[in-house]
């Protein structure tokens, strides 16, 4: 098989096992996408991390856990199949922490109050469902595979996200102030997550079937699904342009490219902060590590 | 050392392969894959095997086109026709 008779055979639907052939450009394109959503697994946790302390109730500290517990599963599950494409774990994770790799923008953001822990859990987690549900169909089978497991938790992750915006919503005028706030935070970041309007025949990672929709389709997914949900609330989405189209096409105002590319490659509000504290907890542990590989030899 | 991990959905189904789990050992491994793909009883049993000892067999190529033992080398359809049609005329 050559690279041509390749590209045809992942077009036409056709799935890529680890040690089947398959072009350099192919595993390097699967190496950045696939560890860039490892990395955004692990860096994911800490906005949440910062409030298992603070969580309102024993049963949010538990359910906050658990999904901590989901997404951290979720990296390593990644970085297994990154690892078998031949990048090394511990090289993801060195280059996570120098900034060499990158992680999704959403995770670059302070949470401020427990608003937002609703928030993320339930739509900054749809967001990332919707485009986790189009990697179910990718042409790498193991990466594919593994989707099945993190879809499937990220459905508990949304649910435990909408109890706790119902909960506010149905609570105090403080509390649904807090979700609002929220909300309106929350929103720009929201819609550049999935990414520039390029088209779906123009991105490479489309084009090897590592991805089977573009960023504009999952946005409008995105929109489709999750404004009703919103404003059936009573809460705003603060977009003035937003609104949908008698064809069914989400219309808003466009995002802010710029910031999008400055806060992924390392300039967000809190990206110094959070790498700080992956490289520090990774020297903290490096004495366990030693230990255990040491038990084993 | 990577150990590859089957898991079985509920009792009485075919075991499917899952993922992987990198472990220092086999304590290790059974403790990763436990929390990997049975903590929420989503898995009635998991078979947790290092990768080496997976053996992949994969060559099957039918160089003979031999249908006969496949469901694809019988079609019945005219031929029953047919019978059916002599049986109706009378023919014996």
């Amino acid at each position: 098989m050559d690279e041509q008779q390749f590209l045809e055979y992942v077009q036409g639907g056709g799935q890529v096992e680890a040690d089947d052939w398959m072009p350099e450009e192919y595993r390097a394109r699967l190496i950045k996408f696939i560890e860039m959503h490892g990395n955004s697994e692990l860096m994911g946790v800490l906005p949440e991390r910062e409030w298992i302390l603070r969580a309102p109730t024993l049963q949010r500290k538990l359910a906050l856990t658990a999904k901590v517990q989901d997404e951290v599963g979720h990296s390593q599950l990644i970085y297994r199949v990154v690892e078998d494409l031949g990048k090394p774990r511990v090289q993801c994770l060195a280059d996570l922490i120098s900034g060499k790799s990158k992680f999704h923008n959403v995770f670059h953001y302070p949470t401020k109050t427990w608003g937002d822990v609703g928030v993320i859990a339930w739509l900054v987690d749809a967001a990332a469902i919707i485009s986790q549900k189009a990697l179910l169909k990718c042409s790498y089978a193991p990466y594919a595979r593994i989707m099945k497991k993190i879809c499937w938790e990220e459905s508990f992750h949304i649910l435990h996200g909408r109890d706790v915006i119902l909960t506010m919503m149905n609570g105090t005028a403080e509390q649904r102030e807090l979700v609002q706030e929220a909300v309106t935070r929350w929103w720009p970041p929201l819609m550049q997550f999935h990414g520039n309007p390029i088209p779906a025949e123009d991105d490479p990672v489309v084009r090897w079937r590592i991805k089977t929709q573009g960023n504009e389709e999952a946005r409008q997914q995105f929109l489709d699904g999750y404004v009703p949900q919103i404003w059936e609330l009573g809460l705003t989405v603060p977009d003035p342009k937003l609104r949908r189209r008698d064809d069914g096409v989400w219309e808003y105002t466009e995002p802010d490219w710029d910031e999008l590319r400055s806060v992924v490659t390392g300039h967000g509000p809190r990206t110094a902060e959070r790498l700080e504290l992956r490289r520090a907890s990774r020297e903290e542990t490096d004495w366990v590590r030693r230990v255990m590989l040491a038990e084993a030899a | 050392m990577i150990y590859e991990v089957f898991r079985q959905e509920r009792k009485g189904v075919a075991f499917e392969h899952a993922g992987s789990v990198v472990a220092p050992d086999e304590g290790f491994a059974r403790a990763y894959a436990h929390e990997q793909y049975g903590r929420r009883g989503e898995s009635a049993a998991l078979w947790v095997v290092p990768r080496d000892a997976v053996m992949e067999v994969e060559d099957f190529v039918d160089e003979l086109n031999r249908n006969y033992h496949r469901v694809d080398g019988y079609s019945l359809k005219a031929k029953l026709a047919e019978a059916r049609a002599r049986a109706a005329a009378g023919d014996r």
